[in-house]
């Protein structure tokens, strides 16, 4: 039975609801035991370490404290080092932290300190950080997950999407490749699916530019989805809940702004897997995405149930209208005049 | 005497292929520094003898630097990794003979870095300004004594380890 | 200790002009010198004005006939600029060189200090750390060993062959051992030679039949070394011959073998993977030696036990399956060094897409696809093998000048990625873009042909590449490989679509380079490149004597250099076969044979193989020979058996003693 300390991250309550859930579902079949760090707090996403860094870190580093903290008591009784989280961002927050204390004593020190507030404690590299992806196919091994195939993914073809903060920076070489990784290739390509060649693999999704720079985010949003189109993939397959949120949310809105029409559904890649071992689409959170996954399942018999109703046309706002935005087409036109 | 500065006596073993290199490139340069150190070149960090720093710190030394090439330029190829483990060794002797391991302390400063060399021998007087004296042996008066409490004119007393004892 | 020497010390301070009178109150330092030290033995102290002048030296000649000096210190500059001088004058009053001692009071104390007084008191150590150390100084003799006329010379490229000539046409024997089947390295896989563009196989084959013919030079191909004894002038060399396969008595190297083989596969090593050669095979049309080689990997008889198509067509019957690999023993006086470089492996830079995208070519690829001779006897197309592109753009910097992979410039890169840019636009008319970082063109008319490849109309974009993509944004893109650079000239981000990216990859240390090292006893730089013994003034010799470097083993560099430093190590190596035997520096360690007790702790100390242990007598020995001196052993004795002459136990704790006397005299006086 592999252990690891589990970290799973403010997303995995409400926006990655159903990642969590197809990991659960996944974790038996494959022996896996993930120990929830207790009392865990929000790793600061992607912003919070532009605005000011003692602060962050320590939001940070308490949860890496807490976790060493249950890793000293579990010790002696098979207790792990090992701290696994599925979100991207807590992944590279975590990793980020424990390096940079490591790194720059100074900083290590004051983070130290404003943990002992709390009577915690970080020890920099006393933990193995680590995303589940990486423990999936490194220590899991491909050849464990295959034979748990009971539905190859034959006919289905998925676009792997790695996102950009996994592969970069790699501070402890984990990765085979920083721009065009084969890990998640690799681990989709067992579970029997046709796994298109997809450059963008490590390229932007946005991130929270959805919230601050629509058309940025619509820009990149819009890149990845074209080049997936493009190169016949029936859905794209990620490892990271921010990507999901932005690419399955934001593509709707993304083609009204530019005059398109894609319907590209993107799925966690252990939803895959789940359907892979058999599971069925409910036990996997499969459903519940905005851009429905049901066509593209429908390629390897699976049936998604419809759990909510379709979007529809959008409904019209109350109150007074709003100027519509312009689109990069219109935008042309106006420049013309 | 009190009220000046404490000035540390610092000897320096240096390399002949680097650091004793740096050594007079710094002086080419006209780079100044602390004027504590006094070096003795030999050939190889590799040649430097614990007993030779031991030497050094029981005849009034208050520090040792020793310097040699950086890692993996040593001109004997990788005598410069033997001076590493035995500096490595020789500061736990030092814990045990109740002296301050930093008083001694390995830099690697290729024939290039004059500019290195002087910062660090500068650094290094600081931090040994900072320990102090290194007044072992010595009664208030500051005379050298032997292990009876008999008064020691010079250095002369002390012999080799290798030389045989006289009878 | 000084009193049972009787030693006579002279001791000389050097104003250096005002170098250090200006600094270090000289006629104080002899005056204490002589008073202080008196009881060290030191019968007199002088200062003079510039003591290396011939007066100065003519100073201490008389005093050291006259006075009857023993030793003698001079108090100057440093020993690496003096030391020869003040000995060569020692020797001649008679005295051992050896017993003359240098103190650096100018780069050590007047260059490096302030303050007059503390300066002088730092002189004052120093000359007494020099007089306590002189006096345990032995006399030493240099040793003299002969020199073997015979050379070794690892490696058949452009510098191998240059050395190998020139030692040869002096009238001495080279031994060539070469790893390929045939002689001639990167440089016979060129097509055009920048800046004159000259064609590389006209000007390199006539060398290359010129070495396999010579009757001073024993050439071996297919052959690598496999072990290394001995020392300067005396080395002992074994050289695996790899089997052939071919009876090399009896092949005429008609290529009748090659023709009949049915087995074809993808050429890795001379087509740079772009075309293919047979199981029996021939390098390339000009290879030297003309003998062909079977590749026992590939070839069907080796897989499968049956063929032999080559054996039946043979007309000399040649052709020897059961050959095997040979072991050759050499002696050679001197070995030279042209192991060449490997090039990056362009798939490490996964952004570029080569490996990922058929038209992104490395640079070597382009050499062979430009080249006559190559397999697409020149044309320069996609890997389609058919389509000319419109539209190519030459990265330079690949794995060059990047933290993440080499930190180095390659050297070679920028001109040949120019010499690209004409070699396409000359023979496609296509529309040419360089990327490039900075442009390096140092070197004579390198940059007046930048200026014609300019003029030609070659675009010239300076950014680093971030990403070459099929990934297309609009029409114009589509189809296309589009190359995303920061163009930093007018800061802006470009996209730029071309049909066929060409990338100019850097060069890299062999691959074994650190192994070949330790076979022959030098050492690599952090980057892995042989080191020079020095970098401007000895860029050809090496820490180990009679070991030298050639060519890009050394660093990157372009042909000229190479072949300069070719015939640069070949004089080097007839300087030392017309000395006929060679001076060592008496600097080594010996055994004391009575108190060593055979721990053998010394043994693994040495990189130099100089100790070995004589189990009869349970001792160890050190070869005076293979010693270099660095006194490693001498420290790590437990028993204090090995003693290093120049540097001994007794000379060093004397001069630390020495150095540490003005300090408990200034405590005793203040006390």
């Amino acid at each position: 039975m592999n252990k690891y300390l589990f970290y799973p991250g403010c997303s995995m309550e409400a926006s990655a609801k159903a990642y969590m859930e197809s990991i659960r579902a996944i974790l038996e079949s494959l022996d896996l035991q993930l120990e929830e760090i207790e009392d865990w707090n929000c790793c600061g996403a992607t912003e919070y370490l532009g605005i000011n860094l003692i602060p962050a870190y320590a939001l940070i580093a308490r949860n890496l404290a807490l976790a060493m903290k249950q890793m000293n008591a579990a010790n002696g009784t098979g207790g792990t080092h090992t701290i696994v989280t599925p979100c991207s961002a807590c992944y590279l927050n975590l990793a980020k932290a424990d390096y940079y204390m490591q790194e720059r004593p100074v900083l290590g020190e004051k983070v130290n300190e404003a943990l002992k507030a709390g009577g915690l404690h970080y020890k920099p590299g006393a933990l193995d950080v680590r995303h589940l992806l990486d423990i999936l196919v490194y220590d899991v091994g491909l050849e464990t997950i295959r034979s748990k195939v009971v539905r190859p993914l034959k006919g289905l073809r998925v676009a792997p999407y790695m996102g950009c903060m996994l592969p970069r920076p790699d501070y402890k070489h984990r990765w085979s490749d920083h721009e065009h990784p084969t890990e998640l290739n690799d681990l989709l390509r067992v579970l029997g699916a046709d796994v298109v060649e997809y450059p963008l693999t490590t390229n932007c999704c946005g991130g929270h530019m959805t919230q601050i720079g629509p058309e940025t985010a619509f820009e990149l949003i819009h890149r990845l989805i074209v080049d997936a189109d493009a190169r016949g993939a029936h859905l794209m397959a990620t490892v990271c809940p921010m990507c999901q949120l932005n690419i399955d949310a934001y593509q709707d809105e993304m083609n009204h702004y530019f005059g398109t029409d894609y319907h590209m559904p993107i799925l966690f890649f252990t939803q895959l897997m789940g359907l892979a071992f058999g599971k069925e689409p409910d036990e996997l959170g499969i459903g519940v995405e905005l851009v429905s996954s049901r066509n593209a399942l429908a390629k390897i018999g699976v049936e998604v149930p419809i759990t909510q109703e379709p979007a529809g046309p959008r409904k019209k706002a109350e109150g007074l209208p709003m100027p519509r935005r312009l689109s990069r087409h219109e935008e042309g036109k106006e420049a013309m005049k | 005497m009190n009220s000046d500065p404490f000035e540390p006596t610092i000897i320096g073993f240096t390399c002949n292929w680097c650091s004793y290199r740096a050594a007079d490139l710094a002086g080419t340069a006209r780079m100044k520094y602390a004027p504590n150190v006094r070096l003795i070149r030999l050939m190889c960090s590799g040649r430097l003898d614990p007993t030779f720093v031991l030497r050094a710190l029981s005849n009034g030394a208050d520090g040792v630097m020793i310097t040699g090439c950086h890692p993996g330029e040593c001109h004997y190829i990788e005598q410069n990794y033997k001076a590493l483990r035995r500096y490595l060794l020789l500061k736990r002797v030092l814990q045990g003979l109740g002296i301050e391991p930093a008083r001694v302390k390995l830099v690697w400063a290729s024939a290039a870095e004059g500019a290195k060399f002087v910062a660090e021998i500068n650094a290094f007087v600081e931090e040994i300004r900072k320990l102090g004296p290194l007044s072992w042996g010595k009664d208030e008066g500051g005379k050298l004594k032997d292990e009876e409490g008999n008064e020691r004119s010079s250095f002369t007393t002390y012999s080799s380890p290798f030389e045989e004892v006289p009878a | 200790m000084t009193e049972k020497k009787q030693e006579r010390v002279g001791v000389y301070v050097c104003h250096c002009g005002t170098n250090i009178a200006g600094m270090v109150d000289v006629e104080e330092l002899a005056k204490w010198s002589a008073e202080k030290l008196g009881h060290q033995g030191v019968v007199i102290a002088r200062d003079y004005k510039f003591m290396c002048s011939s007066l100065g030296q003519e100073l201490i000649e008389k005093d050291i006939r006259e006075l009857g000096l023993t030793r003698v210190v001079v108090a100057a500059c440093s020993p690496h600029l003096h030391e020869k001088t003040f000995r060569t004058a020692a020797q001649k009053a008679g005295l051992n060189p050896y017993l003359v001692e240098l103190a650096s009071i100018r780069e050590q104390v007047s260059w490096v200090h302030t303050d007059r007084v503390v300066a002088t008191e730092k002189a004052k150590a120093v000359v007494a750390g020099a007089v306590s150390r002189v006096i345990e100084n032995e006399p030493l003799e240099e040793i003299k060993v002969p020199i073997n006329p015979n050379t070794l010379i690892v490696g058949g490229g452009i510098a191998g062959i240059q050395a190998a000539l020139e030692i040869a046409n002096a009238g001495f024997h080279v031994y060539l051992v070469e790893r390929e089947p045939s002689i001639g390295g990167h440089m016979a896989q060129f097509d055009k030679t920048f800046p004159t563009l000259d064609c590389a196989a006209c000007i390199l084959t006539p060398r290359m039949v010129e070495v396999g013919t010579h009757p001073n030079i024993t050439l071996l191909t297919w052959s690598e070394v496999v072990n290394v004894s001995g020392y300067v002038g005396n080395f002992n060399v074994t050289i695996k011959k790899k089997a052939r396969f071919i009876n090399e008595e009896l092949c005429t190297g008609c290529g009748v073998c090659e023709e009949k083989c049915p087995k074809k596969v993808i050429d890795e090593v001379f087509e740079a993977g772009i075309g293919y050669r047979k199981a029996v095979y021939i390098p390339f049309a000009q290879a030297v030696p003309k003998f062909p080689v079977i590749d026992k990997e590939n070839c069907t008889y080796f897989i499968k036990g049956t063929c032999k198509a080559c054996e039946k067509f043979c007309p000399t019957g040649a052709i020897d399956f059961k050959q095997e690999d040979q072991l050759i023993n050499i002696e050679v006086g001197n070995i030279i060094l042209a192991t060449g470089y490997d090039l990056f492996d362009a798939r490490r830079v996964s952004n570029y897409g080569y490996g990922r995208f058929p038209n992104v070519f490395t640079s070597l690829e382009f050499e062979r696809l430009s080249n006559a001779a190559g397999p697409t006897n020149g044309n320069i197309v996609l890997r389609d093998g058919k389509t000319v592109p419109k539209s190519v753009g030459i990265i330079h910097c690949v794995g060059s000048r990047d933290r993440n992979f080499n930190n180095y410039c390659s050297v070679i890169c920028c001109m040949q990625s120019l010499k690209f840019a004409h070699l396409v636009h000359e023979r496609t008319g296509a529309t040419v873009y360089n990327f490039y970082i900075d442009m390096r063109t140092a070197s004579k008319a390198y940059d007046e042909f930048y200026q014609r490849v300019l003029e030609e109309g070659t675009l010239f974009v300076r950014g680093k590449v971030a990403e070459v993509t099929d990934v297309a944004r609009d029409e114009h893109e589509k189809g296309k490989l589009i190359i995303q650079v920061e163009d930093t000239l007018i800061g802006k981000q470009r996209r730029i679509p071309v049909d066929m990216v060409i990338l100019s990859v850097g060069l890299q240390p062999r691959h074994d380079a650190k192994e070949v090292g330790r076979l022959f006893g030098i050492s690599c730089s952090t980057d892995g490149w042989f080191t020079e013994k020095h970098p401007k003034l000895d860029p050809v010799a090496t820490m180990t004597e009679g070991i030298f470097i050639a060519g890009c083993a050394q660093g990157p560099k372009d042909i000229p250099s190479s072949v300069a430093q070719g015939a640069a190590a070949a004089a080097r190596v007839l300087d030392k076969i017309l000395q006929k035997e060679v001076a060592l520096e008496p600097i080594k360690a010996s055994v004391d044979q009575k108190k060593c007790s055979g721990c053998r702790i010394c043994n693994g100390l040495c990189p130099f193989n100089a100790i070995s242990y004589i189990a009869d007598d349970n001792i160890s020995y050190i070869n005076p020979a293979l010693c270099q001196g660095c006194g490693t052993c001498v420290a790590a004795c437990p028993s204090g058996a090995i003693s290093g002459t120049g540097f001994s136990d007794a000379q060093i704790l004397a001069q630390i003693d020495g150095l540490l006397l003005r300090t408990l005299e200034v405590e005793q006086a203040t006390a």
